[in-house]
């Protein structure tokens, strides 16, 4: 019970005690607990990333999918608009056409009623000139007959 | 009967257990049984270590290796509770050491204090205290040991000018300078002392019942008043064993709080006192 040089040797013991404990225990289990600890506040917050990056991912979904909703929307309205336009197209262009096939037709007629008064013309100053032979009783030369067929001509 | 023939055999029982296996004389008196029996736990304590640090495992601990990181994450709030978080790295494992081999050689207590003297007896070993907490060396080693540390943190974390000041301004202020000097230097002195004395006052005085309860049938004699005694002892022994349980357990974590707590001390600056 009394103090003696045991307690020399129970302090070396007791250090060196402290120093294996610490470097066979303490070091390497606190390590690994330190290394479990930082495992899984890294899992929760992969796991807090991930559910952040669905959240934007599906964010970006919904924006893409309204702006696909409004360009289809766009086109539609374009190709509508399109449409109205080639139809009005078409349609002053058959005007146009239609008006120029009709001045084309009237030229026609115009040009086909001449050409009958010219016949008519013509005709009738035959039968006038016949007429006016008979009425004479004689042949009219050649040369007086075409001059009075000019100057009918010329009158009518 | 028991009583009347134990009367002077009682007392050399006693002496008896209360002699160590030692070699030499005087100061240079080597307590061997001491030594043995806190060796063997520390290296009980090391085999233990390296046996489960050869399986250490992260994902899937095993269940002892639980245990251990149980008590590991115990000894580790302690510590972070007294120091607020950043104690020396050394701290934890001096505590640590401290909780597991004071309460494996207060442990040896609750051994049936004959069985082993009995053994060592039958090989040739004529004493043997089993115990090494009951032996005085042994607590106040680990209690100087905390000792030297304190001071050496006194004068790394104060400075050698704050260690001083703190021995000559504390408890009274700048005009009881020499009162502070002895107010401080026996608080101080009390500190390694009273830690030390505790553990093997309490372990000493729990061997010395055993003892007690022991000789209660001691030298007895197949009689008439055995049948009394016999089963006294067992009850008795057996409330004062599972009260001891208790009783080395809370030593042991005593002894490291105190530890801790003194450490921490340490670490307090001299101007927040």
């Amino acid at each position: 019970m009394n103090i003696n040089i045991t307690l020399v040797a129970q302090i070396i013991a007791f250090v060196v005690l402290v120093w294996l404990v610490s470097k066979y225990l303490w070091t390497p289990l606190s390590a690994l607990m330190e290394a479990r600890r930082q495992k899984i506040a890294d899992g929760l917050s992969a796991s807090e990333r991930g559910k952040h990056e669905l959240k934007l991912a599906q964010e970006r979904s919904a924006e893409m999918l309204r702006e696909t909703k409004e360009k289809a929307n766009d086109i539609v309205a374009q190709a509508n608009s399109r449409a109205n336009q080639i139809l009005e197209d078409a349609r002053v262009n058959a005007k146009a056409e239609a008006e120029r096939i009709v001045a084309q037709a009237s030229a026609e007629i115009d040009r086909e009623v001449n050409r009958a008064k010219e016949v008519l013309r013509t005709q009738v100053s035959t039968i006038a000139v016949t007429g006016a032979e008979r009425i004479l009783k004689r042949e009219v030369t050649n040369k007086d007959h075409e001059a009075a067929m000019a100057d009918l001509i010329a009158h009518i | 009967m028991a009583t009347e023939n134990t009367g002077g055999g009682s007392v050399e029982y006693i002496q008896h257990h209360l002699t160590n296996l030692s070699v030499g004389q005087g100061f240079w008196q080597l307590n061997i049984d001491t030594l043995i029996f806190s060796f063997l736990l520390g290296g009980l304590i090391l085999f233990v270590a390296m046996k489960i640090g050869q399986n250490l495992r992260t994902e899937t601990p095993g269940r002892f290796q639980n245990a251990v990181e149980g008590v590991l994450e115990f000894v580790d709030n302690q510590v972070k509770d007294s120091f607020g978080g950043k104690a020396p790295a050394l701290i934890a494992p001096l505590a640590l050491t401290i909780l597991i081999w004071v309460w494996l050689m207060n442990f040896m207590d609750l051994i049936p204090i004959d069985l082993i003297p009995a053994i060592a007896h039958g090989l040739g070993v004529n004493y043997l205290k089993v115990v090494p907490t009951t032996d005085l060396n042994t607590p106040l080693a680990m209690a100087l040991v905390v000792f030297m540390l304190t001071v050496y943190y006194n004068l790394k974390v104060k400075g050698f000018g704050g260690y001083i000041k703190m021995f000559l301004f504390h408890p009274f202020g700048k005009f009881f300078i020499p009162v502070n000097i002895i107010m401080t230097l026996i608080e101080e002195l009390a500190k390694p002392i009273s830690l030390g004395l505790r553990l093997f006052g309490n372990m000493f005085a729990g061997e010395l019942v055993f003892m007690l309860i022991a000789l209660l049938t001691l030298g007895a004699t197949v009689s008439a008043s055995l049948l009394i005694w016999f089963p006294l002892q067992v009850v008795l022994d057996l409330a004062w064993l599972i009260f001891h349980i208790l009783v080395i357990s809370l030593q042991a974590f005593i002894f490291m709080v105190l530890t801790i707590v003194y450490l921490g001390m340490a670490h307090i600056d001299a101007d927040s006192h």
